[in-house]
């Protein structure tokens, strides 16, 4: 019949087109890289790692389940770096097993001991602080953190989702700094103030703002670079011209730090290139590197005395919360489960 | 009368069979291959069970207390209220276009199909900004009133349950519209011109004769959309709707915990068990095959007031669920083209991926649905065709499964599946290829079929309840074997019912997200991974080029379907 | 003279959820080739379930039917539909949507070569008088045409014997006795045995030599038409049989100059 066989020669046909698809092998001068940060933000970075050094880099970008698949893959896995942003997934990677303790010299010496796992097992390549969007007309000019439950601010906050890891990472730090009841209070005091659903991304915030939803806001900082750096006339950069930045601090905080979170990387357990992850990963920490993270992602260095973009460098210094990240870390299951019990999210 | 024993000339031949299989019952081979294809599909859901297994109890108390009966409230109540309106909707838009004449009417039957080409995410996204307070649309309403900054005056935010409702209604209802049309157009003439002549208003005709008749159609085209609306995971969360899916993904993500994921996964399986089963039940009554001639219904004409209401009444859904989000995504488009001045080549590339893999996966799975179809006729109890209805069944809970959730499911299978082939190859030829199938689009094509089974089925379960019994009597008494028969007589007639479901199937792996992501081989994008990606960093005029392409490659199969509909209904 | 469809003490029953229910026990009877016999009764008294015994379609519980000498259907025993060599026309006339009237006509000729299959076709469409929508779809065709493609069709491949399930029944009453009296020459002049089920005792009596009244299952009575009028075996046949109806019936025979 003249419907099948035709159907039968199309399928064969895909059946060899779908082999094409098949992986390359290993091969020696290259690294792996599985990452959960978008390519276009690190593809830069990569393109002058592989001209100083002529080793290719070969990325997959993973947004969820990182961990799963590089756990799946097993032994065979050919990943060699594990790169993800938020303490809590590389905390995560470590303890799924998924991970191998490296040291490095240059990695110690440049990354402060809190933005490093003790034992090598993640790094911190770069910081983003979490801090206030404010309405530009608003007279304030200091907040910490636990002033978002007053309710003087009651319909006037806007935030994203408290399950974001961005939030839980913050309420972690919380949880450490002022004790677990005083948080699910301060939580249920920020949930009665906010003027929409906690949802929506932290740019939404600033929209809102100018939208004249909400006045303040929690966001991560290096959004207002985009914003701010965007063309004139964008979405971008109105939203980014309608709001100013204030680094909250913890209110019992002794050195006045304001909460980072970080992206990081990890050498991975069965890395078939162990050297050359060794190699990126020195190479993402040094100046040239950082610089970029600092210009073209408006994130805040982890190396010291790089040069920052102009609009980053007017939020002033970031004086980072002493809290070692390790600490926070181990709030985070409780940080979710209290997002819960408030109904943060509802 | 002398009895001869000269036997009379006979051209019937003495083969027989002992024990004679019941009659409209598919031969083993059949059966085999739809149990296999149903297996394949519950193997996931055994990975679920057994991961959801692997959790304490202490986080499964918390997610009792906390998390399910929010998640639950809020998934039933969209169900609900997404079921009305999308029924409401679908009904009466197919009514509108089949029963009455009026201008831009032919073109309206098969432009209400339009939202198909629109992901929920898409729409939602698009609509956040179009009625956001500095949009254009309360710009627009504050320019009017007299307002100078949104600080004055504010529409409700979109964010919200109500807000999830309507633009879920608005982009599913085609699923109600399309299968519903194609009964009112072919099956339901005679009966409504019986109607008719009785005496029955317009209203009455409706109410009483064609909203029966077409009950099967709707409860499909409703399954489908629900099922839709409970995988939705970006709609739910850009608008702060707490749904069981978005529950599942903050389970797993944020808390790293598959355990829990896994058991509110199994939750959800269970509503979806639900949903199937009252479906089936309310299927089973209804006898769907006609045997009376099928032509299409006498339209009655409209002019001057009821016209414009009618075209005001069935233009409106096609405005909402389309129109504007495809404008807003062309004027994006438009601003991020004028300011950069071009596409990128990753752009390129992940429009020649989505559509490669599609068409594999979409041969896949109609492929697959014929298979188990063909094996369930006849299945009753008692019958050893009845397993073959339970695998039908069985292969439909893949669409339950959200796709998240289902690819994590799958990875454990496959990977055993790849590391014994690994040991395989290794064994035979001394070399270690590494994994084959996770680095092949194996995984995806898996997770698609398994996926988007259900509408292949679904579509070929009532394409062929629509051939009536006698003609394959007839068939078979003129000389062709059943294998001979579904070749020459049910593969032709079901043309329409493949071509409708291959369709849906390519627009569905086009705009799936969840699973792709996870899913794909090493530097593999579609265009959906590709958005969300632009989204992630937040730069959304970019995303919004990807999403057009999206849609504009969605119209495609849906401008085929609407043509084809146009054929076969009219 | 041996009889070519031999149907001796046939049981077929149903199985239902609720058990097993009964629709014909100990069912006899007999047709001589070239004869047209007829299963007369109201519905659910059995005869389709007979008719679609001798098609194929239904196992027997017990008893056996044969055609010739071949047998066709026991009690665990079935040939396929597809080799018994035996026609059919349905009341929905069942003609294939998707193929035009010459197609449809061609359909069980699959075997033969091309011209031979022509040749044929040519041949059935002459005798159905229907040349000229040869090349037309069912859904162009009135009721009474499709049932004479029906016709074509069945006979196409020369079957053994012929069986009619109600073909009349969808048609409005003027094409339906006309066609009746059609049908019943067509088989005349090919010769064809056939065996007419209807609960329409006005079809039973244009088309067949041999009528049985059926009753629950069993025949009442099996006759000519003519036997079955004058000489009812009991009250329910008499009652069956309207008089008046039997009347037009025998003048238009009469006036065709056919005997009784």
């Amino acid at each position: 019949m003249h419907v099948k066989p035709s159907r039968m020669t199309l399928l064969r046909a895909f059946a060899a087109a779908g082999l094409t698809f098949l992986a390359a092998g290993a091969n020696a001068t290259e690294v792996n890289l599985y990452t959960t940060r978008e390519p276009k933000l690190i593809q830069p970075l990569l393109d002058d790692f592989t001209q100083d050094t002529g080793i290719k880099v070969n990325t997959v970008f993973i947004k969820d389940g990182l961990l799963e698949r590089v756990k799946a893959e097993g032994e065979k896995s050919p990943a060699d770096v594990l790169m993800a942003v938020d303490i809590g997934n590389l905390v995560d990677l470590v303890q799924g097993g998924v991970t191998q303790a490296v040291s490095s010299k240059t990695l110690e010496d440049v990354i402060p001991a809190n933005l490093r796992d003790p034992e090598g097992q993640w790094y911190a390549l770069s910081l983003r602080d979490r801090i206030a969007y404010v309405a530009k007309d608003l007279d304030i000019n200091t907040l910490t953190y636990e002033s978002f439950a007053d309710p003087k601010w009651k319909g006037k906050v806007c935030i994203r989702s408290g399950q974001h890891p961005y939030n839980t990472g913050l309420i972690s730090a919380m949880i450490a700094h002022d004790g677990l009841e005083a948080t699910e209070k301060w939580l249920r005091g920020v949930k009665a103030n906010l003027a929409r659903k906690a949802a929506g991304g932290d740019r939404d915030v600033a929209r809102d703002i100018l939208g004249g939803i909400c006045d303040v806001g929690i966001a991560n900082a290096y959004y207002v670079g985009h914003m701010k750096n965007a063309q004139p006339g964008t979405d971008a950069r109105k939203w980014g011209d309608a709001i100013k930045v204030i680094r909250p601090t913890f209110q019992n905080g002794k050195s006045r730090g304001t909460h980072v979170n970080i992206s990081g990387a990890s050498v991975a357990k069965h890395a078939p290139h162990k050297a050359e992850a060794i190699q990126l990963l020195e190479y993402l920490v040094s100046e040239k590197a950082q610089s970029k993270y600092a210009n073209a992602n408006y994130e805040y260095p982890v190396r010291a005395g790089v040069k920052l973009d102009p609009v980053v460098a007017s939020f002033g210094p970031l004086v980072v919360d002493p809290l070692p990240l390790a600490e926070i870390a181990k709030n985070r299951k409780l940080a979710s489960q209290l997002v819960d019990k408030v109904g943060f999210d509802n | 009368m002398a009895s001869t024993t000269e036997p009379l000339p006979l051209q019937a031949s003495h083969s027989g069979t002992q024990r004679p299989r019941p009659w409209l019952e598919a031969g083993w081979g059949w059966r085999a291959g739809a149990a296999l294809i149903a297996i394949c599909v519950a193997a996931p859901v055994a990975t679920l069970v057994w991961l959801a297994g692997m959790g304490d109890a202490g986080h499964w108390s918390h997610l009792i207390r906390y998390v399910l009966p929010e998640a639950l409230t809020n998934t039933i109540l969209l169900l609900a209220g997404v079921g009305v309106l999308v029924a409401s909707l679908g009904t009466g838009a197919a009514w509108l276009v089949t029963a009455y004449t009026f201008p831009t009417s032919r073109i309206l039957s098969w432009a209400l199909l339009l939202p198909l080409a629109v992901p929920t995410y898409i729409v939602a996204f698009a609509y956040l900004d179009v009625l956001h307070p500095i949009g254009p649309v309360q710009s627009l309403i504050r320019n009017l009133l007299g307002y100078a900054s949104p600080r004055d005056f504010r529409l409700p935010d979109l964010r919200s349950m109500t807000g999830a409702i309507f633009l879920l209604g608005f982009v599913l209802y085609p699923y109600v519209y399309l299968s519903t049309r194609v009964m009112f157009a072919t099956q339901a003439a005679n009966l409504i011109e019986a109607g008719r002549i009785l005496g029955l208003s317009s209203r009455g005709v409706f109410l009483r004769v064609a909203l029966p008749l077409a009950r099967p159609a709707i409860i499909v085209g409703l399954s489908l959309a629900l099922l839709e609306t409970l995988n939705d995971i970006g709609a739910s969360e850009f608008l702060g709707v707490q749904t069981l899916t978005v529950s599942i993904y903050s389970t797993w993500i944020t808390r790293s915990d598959l355990a829990g994921a896994a058991q509110i996964a199994l939750a959800m399986l269970g509503l979806v068990v639900v949903l199937i089963m009252a479906e089936r039940r309310g299927r089973r009554r209804q006898r769907y095959s006609n045997t009376q001639r099928m032509r299409p219904m006498q339209a009655r004409r409209l002019e001057g007031g009821p016209a414009l209401l009618a075209m005001a009444l069935g233009w409106l859904p096609i405005v909402v669920g389309f129109v504007v989000p495809v404008m807003y995504l062309a004027s994006e488009t438009a601003k991020h083209l004028h300011l950069t001045g071009g596409v990128s080549e990753q752009l390129w590339q992940s429009g020649l991926n989505t559509v490669r893999i599609s068409l594999l996966a979409t041969i896949v799975v109609v492929l697959c649905g014929l298979i188990v179809t063909w094996a369930a006729r006849g299945a009753r109890p008692g019958r050893p065709a009845r397993i073959a209805g339970l695998c039908a069944r069985a292969s439909t809970m893949g669409y339950a499964l959200p796709g998240t959730v289902l690819a994590i499911a799958l990875l454990t299978p496959i990977n055993g599946l790849d590391h014994a082939l690994s040991w395989l190859r290794q064994s035979l030829t001394g070399m270690s290829p590494g994994l084959i199938l996770m680095g092949s689009s194996t995984a995806l094509i898996a997770a698609y079929t398994i996926r988007f089974l259900a509408i292949s089925i679904g579509s070929l379960e009532s394409g062929l309840a629509r051939i009536p019994p006698s003609l394959e009597q007839a068939s078979r008494l003129l000389g062709e074997s059943p294998t001979g028969t579904f070749r020459r007589v049910h593969l032709p007639l079901l043309r329409p019912a493949i071509g409708a479901s291959a369709l849906l199937v390519f627009v569905d792996t086009m705009k799936e997200l969840p699973a792709t992501l996870l899913l794909r081989p090493v530097n593999f994008d579609t265009l959906a991974t590709w958005l969300y990606a632009e989204a992630a960093r937040g730069t959304y005029e970019e995303g919004a080029v990807a999403a057009l392409a999206i849609v504009l490659a969605g119209l495609l199969p849906v401008i085929l379907l609407a043509r084809h509909q146009l054929k076969s209904g009219h | 003279m041996q009889p070519l469809l031999s149907v001796s003490h046939i049981s077929l029953a149903y199985d239902t959820p609720e058990g097993r229910q009964e629709i014909v026990t100990d069912f006899s009877m007999a047709l001589e080739k070239g004869h047209i016999g007829c299963l007369l009764g109201a519905s659910g008294c059995g005869k389709t379930t007979i008719l679609r015994a001798i098609a194929g379609f239904e196992p027997l519980q017990a008893g056996e039917i044969r055609l010739g000498t071949a047998l066709l259907s026991s009690s665990g025993f079935l040939v396929e539909p597809e080799h018994r060599n035996v026609g059919m026309m349905f009341q929905d006339y069942a003609l294939f949507p998707h193929l035009t009237v010459e197609k449809n006509i061609a359909f069980g000729l699959r075997r033969r070569d091309r011209r031979e299959q022509e040749h044929r076709v040519r041949q059935l469409l002459e005798l159905v008088g229907l040349e000229t929508v040869a090349k037309r779809y069912p859904h162009e065709l009135s009721g009474g045409q499709q049932q004479r493609v029906a016709l074509a069709r069945a006979l196409a491949p020369e079957p053994d014997l012929l069986l009619l399930d109600e073909p009349f029944s969808n048609l409005d009453i003027d094409t339906r006795e006309r066609l009746a009296f059609e049908v019943r020459d067509i088989l005349k002049e090919t010769g064809h045995t056939a065996l007419l089920v209807t609960h329409n005792q006005a079809e039973a009596f244009a088309i067949a030599d041999r009528i049985g009244v059926m009753r629950h299952g069993a025949i009442v009575q099996w006759d000519t038409p003519y036997g079955l009028h004058n000489h009812p075996a009991n009250e329910f046949v008499a009652d069956f049989v309207r008089r008046e109806a039997l009347m037009a019936q025998r003048a238009q025979a009469y006036l065709r100059g056919e005997g009784s």
